[in-house]
């Protein structure tokens, strides 16, 4: 069942994708008219997804420990930032990235069959949730912030050169794409942190102080730090634009960088061994 | 029941003509009642604008004189205006009225202000009972038509002067012009007109620098803004988020390394210089300093360009949805055409047949119920058979253009004609005695 939400949530996404698709090239009225609700069916029936999913594995932590589950689960924060930057600024031009990312990782997840599990008592605190939860959201606010930033290059260019037609006359203004920007930094920054710290109060309590030269790890903390340091500068100088986007992008690369190490994590795995 | 129109507009005639023809807003509603009144005519609306003056008229046959009707009110020589007056009768008047609703048949395409003008003149027909019907039922689906148009199309949506290009790029820009504070280096009249549409969207102070003080003291005293001394420019530039320039200097005065100063100062927020001088006051370098955008007079006319140009591209797609439209209302209208006279065939009929049953029963005397079922069946039968092609033949051709002749042919050969205009005096009195 879990499974079958999911895919009725796919569907719905797909909407969305059609919508980011159209939007570069040609846009549709009609789609502009449609994508919003039928990402707020999607949501819904992902959230039912999870849930049950949840509910059926006997515990909320399970359903987190494959690698499809959790790229579900991240997809759904993703969304849930999206809206609250939709419900604020009434744009919908981060879904140019937001969408087909949302659509690709919950569709992955959905063609999966059901996946093995493992049980450890470990997974059973509430700490794991905790860590992956925060973890995501901070993820998501993140992602955000990275396609805000490529929106304000793609806009500044066009307000330089001159060449306002197109998609990019569609964009919101500079200084609005440049607030989603800074406030989903500002919004993620808390929960990336409080996250690694779940994390590494787990990692403490599992393996001792020796996990720490794990290469998930030390990206992790690479990425928390490029954060920090994208963070300060704005707030310092006022870095925005292209210097910002430079760091953004490398934040984001971290970022999925510490994602893909899961793969070849000592201590840190989607399956556990 | 015919449209007509006639009129004269910015293109058919030169000011000298339409100020000559042209109604005030006094005179305009005795002016209606007086063509409402014309010989032939049930229903009458005047539109009178810079642009236009135009008689909308439904008559029962289209010959109602309109060209008599000016000639007479305005006291013209017929020679003197003809050339410059364009007719239209049915469906091309209301595609026109539907063109002029919705801004396809203004000097600038799209501009918003005509609709407003033919709501007007439509409240003033109607407040002197000018308008009751089909015409007030075409001069609504105008309306409907137009915000069919402004919803579909962007034919009104792009700004088209420099100024309020000006405007949308530094909403571009800024998002909100609310809080921003413009800067006018050099006080002409073209740096005056853009401050004052900056200062009407929103802008919240202006400064003002000129190379001769009391001009800037003057400019900055009508925009309660702040005069600053020439020497001081670069020391106080930083402040502005909107920099208007348009002084006489030979060279330009805000440099690359200008634009850097500001923005370290500014923290990287980003400043937009307006640039209307000739030659230019801002190096196209500093252009390329992040966060700087700068558009001279040039790159403004260019945007300008190629919105008249948007309009007119979107100015076509709404022309479908006129022609679309007129189509759609002049088969509705058709339709209702129809409606009544079907009704009175049939009404007519059954007044024959109930006559002639009468007439046999008295004959006959008493009949069983089974007889009386019987006769009843059988003339009932015969006249939906007879009614059954006069019927479908109207409803077809309500479809199709021909619907008014097909109900010309139906009352005449069914003599409906003088039964239904007794109906109407009867109502008409009714009515009239109770006002």
């Amino acid at each position: 069942m879990p499974l079958l939400w999911l895919k009725v949530a796919v569907g719905f996404y797909a909407i969305g994708l059609l919508w980011a698709t159209a939007a570069v090239s040609r846009p549709c009225n009609f789609l502009g008219k449609v994508v919003m609700p039928a990402l707020g069916f999607g949501v819904v029936f992902h959230f039912v997804s999870l849930a049950e999913s949840a509910m059926t594995t006997g515990h909320l932590t399970l359903a987190l420990m494959s690698i499809h589950e959790s790229e579900s689960l991240l997809a759904f924060f993703i969304l849930i930032v999206f809206f609250i930057v939709y419900l604020r600024w009434r744009t919908l031009s981060p879904g140019i990235f937001v969408f087909p990312l949302v659509f690709l990782l919950t569709f992955a997840s959905s063609i999966a069959q059901q996946p093995p599990r493992f049980d450890s008592p470990l997974l059973r605190s509430g700490w794991i949730f905790a860590h992956v939860a925060l973890i995501f959201t901070g993820y998501a606010a993140l992602f955000l912030s990275f396609g805000a930033s490529i929106l304000y290059l793609l806009q500044e260019r066009s307000l330089k050169a001159k060449q306002l037609a197109g998609y990019l006359s569609r964009l919101p203004a500079l200084e609005v794409i440049d607030e989603i920007g800074y406030k989903s930094l500002l919004l993620g920054f808390p929960f990336m942190t409080f996250g690694l710290i779940a994390g590494s109060v787990i990692a403490q309590a599992r393996f001792g102080p020796n996990y720490f030269f794990d290469p998930k790890i030390v990206l992790s903390l690479l990425m928390w730090a490029v954060y920090m340091v994208l963070l300060y500068t704005r707030w310092n100088s006022g870095w925005r634009g292209r210097k910002a986007a430079y760091l953004a992008t490398f934040a984001f690369l971290a970022a999925v960088g510490a994602w893909a190490a899961n793969y070849f994590s000592g201590v840190h795995r989607f399956i556990a061994p | 029941m015919t449209f007509q129109l006639i009129g004269v507009n910015h293109r058919s005639a030169p000011l000298e003509v339409r100020e000559r023809l042209a109604i005030s807003e006094a005179t305009l509603p005795e002016a209606v009642q007086r063509l409402a009144q014309h010989p032939g005519i049930d229903e009458a609306m005047i539109v009178s604008t810079c642009n236009r003056v135009e008689l909308l008229a439904r008559s029962q046959n289209g010959s109602a004189d309109l060209r008599g009707f000016l000639r007479d009110y305005f006291h013209i020589q017929q020679a003197d205006f003809d050339k410059h007056l364009y007719e239209f009768k049915d469906k091309d008047a209301v595609c026109h009225v539907f063109r002029v609703a919705s801004s396809l048949d203004s000097m600038v395409v799209g501009e918003p202000q005509i609709l407003g003008q033919v709501k007007e003149a439509y409240a003033v027909a109607r407040a002197v009972g000018a308008v009751s019907s089909e015409l007030d039922a075409l001069v609504t689906r105008a309306f409907a038509v137009a915000k069919k148009v402004r919803n579909e199309t962007e034919v009104g949506t792009s700004a088209v002067s420099v100024a309020s290009v000006a405007v949308d790029l530094a909403k571009k820009i800024f998002g909100t012009l609310a809080g921003k504070t413009v800067y006018l280096v050099g006080a002409g009249k073209m740096s005056e007109l853009a401050a004052r549409h900056l200062l009407a969207h929103g802008a919240a102070s202006i400064l003002v620098a000129n190379r001769t003080y009391e001009r800037a003291e003057q400019l900055a005293h009508k925009f309660a803004g702040q005069p600053i001394r020439f020497e001081q420019l670069y020391e106080t530039a930083d402040r502005a988020d909107i920099v208007v320039t348009s002084t006489g200097a030979p060279h330009a005065i805000f440099r690359r390394e200008h634009g850097e100063r500001f923005m370290a100062r500014r923290r990287n927020r980003p400043m937009f210089f307006i640039d209307i001088a000739v030659p230019r006051d801002v190096d196209p370098e500093v252009n390329k300093v992040d966060g700087i955008f700068v558009y001279d007079i040039d790159d403004l006319q260019q945007v300008v360009a190629s919105h008249v140009s948007d309009r007119h591209r979107e100015a076509q797609r709404a022309e479908q949805i006129v022609a679309l439209e007129a189509d759609r209302f002049l088969a509705q209208l058709r339709t209702a055409d129809v409606v009544p006279t079907i009704v009175s065939l049939q009404e007519h009929l059954e007044t024959i047949r109930q006559a002639e049953v009468d007439r046999v029963r008295g004959r006959l005397g008493a009949l069983t119920p089974e007889q009386e079922l019987a006769v009843e069946t059988m003339t009932r039968g015969i006249i939906n058979k007879i009614m059954h092609t006069p019927i479908t033949t109207l409803k077809t051709a309500a479809r199709e253009q021909q619907a008014t002749t097909v109900i010309d042919l139906v009352r005449r050969i069914f003599n409906l004609q003088q039964k239904d205009e007794k109906a109407k005096a009867e109502k008409a009195g009714g009515s009239g005695a109770d006002e």
